[in-house]
């Protein structure tokens, strides 16, 4: 990110961060998990509110692609529980559940979503473009393009002293990309402290992974670059742990490692697609990870009646405020469509 | 609008069907046609550019690809260096960035470089342009830079008639040929519609030759070049200051490589007045050539300064009122023409 003098919070004596699951870790992966969910839910509600009559996908008050993440959730929620803001994430075209769980501000990231001068980018950039140097996070719509400049932003922070790691997305169908593979050579020659995720949700777009990948586990693939890899199903706990594990290894200095998470697409790739190429589509709710890890931590006595309603609440007046304070922002003045090419 | 000789029997088709029937046509005549990319089987692709050809032809001529553009690209380059008639989709011009190489260095330059001897007779299609605020990495025309870049052919229809005889013409050239479709000429059910989306479109064998622009509204106070979907606007516009007696003339450029100077030439020599319309970047591209074409040949042939209509060296912006700011829309065409005349 290109702010100046960022702030140089953690140096290698403070590597020590809390990776036990305790009670309060679980609640916070699950209170992660009800604010993205809820963030989407939002975000879809207002997407489809004004695209009539019919669907046309350049009207509205968010206009454009939209890209939601639920089901997920447990990835971001999973991984982000060990970053702190000075940590940078490069996620995907399918943004919002890292953007959620690593801290970027709801109000200015939802600004942005709805191209308002408030936002993130000022409007410009939109939601599969947003750039947050407060956090360290930012996206793209390229596929796979988030992972070359993660290791920049490692370099960046080991050259500083600091034990500041970087984290890079791609979904499943990303990682049979050139700059997947040659981010993984690269950053495991140079041991760069950055963890790859891959979320395998199965699809890009309609082609299954079986049908694009020559492997079942991209976690194999860590093999050819002598780093470690890793894949789990997704559950939060899961992917808590095995983050552990990527981030420690990242932040002693040891390099990069890749952690895949099988997780789950409950939605269409984008907003108005029908998914007619998919036949396990009436199952996919059963697998909705929220309500499962809900009721997991009823049946373990951290959760009950009163907590999960104030979980909700909660979240959802965050996301409504954010929403409110997007809809009440300004709309960028068209005579200044040409700033900000050049700094 | 046909260059084939007898009168065809016609019916209305938008674009993405007739160019489908182009490609379906050339497959039933030529096995050794067949398509590849992101999406284009069971999907159709995301701009119905293979709408139905998974269900009649089968996996092994209509192939979904894993989203590697650098090796599928070069996949196709392989094949048609072996005497395949590959057409392989890009999803966005955008992504051109992951997979230029093979494209500008590989299958534009083979030909040249084994001195005329080896042929990549191959198609790129790639999906162009905004307006439907997708951001500045799925907005982007792009076909200046394809053009600038020699060795490969340029196409950009504007109308169904012309996607089909365009693509005829594409997989039959022994030249890569780079069909770049706006989505929003496509006729599609989830973007803004547009009358001229859907036309008359003749029914068998339909060929447009590569390099030859159309006078698609004759005119005599002001000639607007342009193409794709900026000739849609350019004709609603010419339509609307008709009957203040502004008569426009509008010139579809239909291919960029070859590009039809002559065109050009002749119907700037009988107007004397030019406004080039183009939703690439202005400077360094489309425009620019189409205003030196006069230029190189007799600066005097212009009555009163040329007009460019294009994107002003900025990424597409998001946000729907910055990104319609930007475009070469009717607003900032009429002001132009009207600056002109
Ligand atoms: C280089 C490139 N090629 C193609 C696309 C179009 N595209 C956008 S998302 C997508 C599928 C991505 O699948 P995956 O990486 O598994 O992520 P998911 O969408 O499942 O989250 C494709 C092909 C793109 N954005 N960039």
């Amino acid at each position: 990110m290109t702010t100046e003098a960022a702030p140089q919070t953690s140096t290698p004596e403070d590597v020590a961060r809390p990776e036990a699951l305790t009670p309060e870790v679980r609640l916070k992966l699950y209170e992660t998990m009800v604010l993205s969910r809820t963030y989407e839910e939002a975000i879809l509600r207002e997407y489809h509110a004004d695209k009539g009559p019919g669907f046309d996908i350049g009207k509205g008050l968010v206009p454009g692609e939209m890209h939601l993440s639920a089901g997920q959730e447990p990835v971001a929620a999973g991984v982000c529980a060990h970053l702190s803001t000075d940590d940078a994430v490069t996620a995907t075209h399918r943004p919002h559940h890292f953007a959620v769980a690593h801290g970027v501000d709801l109000k200015k990231m939802t600004a942005e979503i709805f191209g308002r001068e408030t936002g993130l980018g000022k409007g410009r950039g939109g939601h599969m473009h947003l750039f947050d140097p407060d956090t360290h996070f930012s996206c793209s719509g390229i596929i796979a393009e988030g992972y070359p400049p993660a290791l920049g932003q490692a370099f960046a922070f080991k050259r500083r002293g600091t034990t500041d790691i970087a984290v890079a997305v791609t979904g499943e169908g990303a990682a049979n990309q050139g700059a997947f593979h040659e981010s993984l050579n690269l950053a495991a020659s140079w041991k760069l402290p950055v963890v790859f995720v891959v979320e395998d949700n199965e699809w890009g777009i309609s082609v299954p992974r079986s049908a694009s990948t020559a492997i079942a586990s991209n976690a194999d693939r860590a093999a050819a670059y002598g780093i470690p890899g890793e894949r789990v199903e997704n559950d939060v706990e899961a992917v808590y742990d095995a983050a552990a594990r990527a981030v420690r290894r990242a932040r002693a200095g040891e390099g990069p490692s890749l952690l895949e998470v099988h997780t789950l697409r409950m939605w269409g790739h984008f907003e108005g697609d029908a998914q007619g190429y998919r036949p396990e589509l009436a199952d996919v709710n059963k697998h909705d990870p929220i309500p499962a890890y809900e009721q997991r931590l009823r049946d373990e006595g951290l959760l009950d009646d009163d907590k999960v309603d104030e979980v909700k609440r909660l979240c959802s007046s965050a996301v409504e405020d954010a929403v409110t304070f997007a809809k009440g922002s300004a709309i960028p003045d068209p005579s200044t469509a040409t700033h900000y090419v050049f700094a | 609008m046909t260059m084939t000789e007898a009168p065809q029997a016609t019916r209305r088709l938008s674009t993405s069907k007739a160019m489908v029937e182009a490609i379906a046509q050339e497959m039933e005549r030529d096995p050794s046609v067949f398509y590849l990319g992101e999406d284009v089987g069971a999907y159709g692709g995301i701009f119905s550019s293979t709408t139905g050809l998974l269900d009649r032809f089968g996996p092994e001529r209509i192939i979904d690809t894993p989203i590697s553009e650098t090796a599928f690209i070069g996949l196709g380059i392989g094949a048609a260096v072996e005497g395949m008639r590959p057409i392989v989709e890009v999803m966005f011009t955008d992504f051109m960035g992951v997979c230029l190489d093979q494209l500008y260095n590989h299958m534009a330059k083979i030909h040249f470089e084994s001195g005329g001897n080896v042929k990549v007779p191959m198609v790129v299609t790639m999906a162009a342009g905004g307006g439907y605020s997708d951001g500045a990495q799925h907005s982007q025309c792009l076909w200046g830079t394809f053009a600038h870049l020699p060795g490969m052919k340029v196409v950009v229809p504007s109308n169904p008639a012309d996607a089909k005889g365009l693509m005829t013409s594409a997989i039959r050239d022994d030249s890569p040929v780079v069909y770049i479709f706006h989505k929003g000429i496509m006729g599609l059910a989830w973007m803004a519609k547009n009358p001229r989306n859907v036309d008359e479109v003749p029914e068998g064998e339909h060929v447009v030759p590569l390099g030859k622009a159309n006078v698609v509204r004759t005119g005599s106070d002001v000639t607007v070049v342009t193409l794709s979907l900026s000739v849609h606007h350019a004709l609603d516009v010419a339509e609307k200051l008709a009957p203040e007696g502004i008569d426009v003339e509008v010139l579809d450029l239909r291919s960029l490589v070859p590009l039809d100077r002559e065109a050009i030439l002749e119907s700037v020599g009988k107007t004397g007045r030019l406004v080039v319309v183009d939703e690439d970047y202005q400077s360094f591209g489309v425009s620019g050539e189409v205003v030196a074409t006069i230029t190189d040949h007799d600066p005097g042939m212009l009555r009163v300064p040329v007009k460019r209509v294009a994107v002003p060296d900025v990424p597409i912006p998001y946000a729907h009122d910055l990104e319609y700011a930007v475009l070469p829309r009717h607003d900032r065409i009429e002001a132009a023409i009207r600056a002109s005349v």
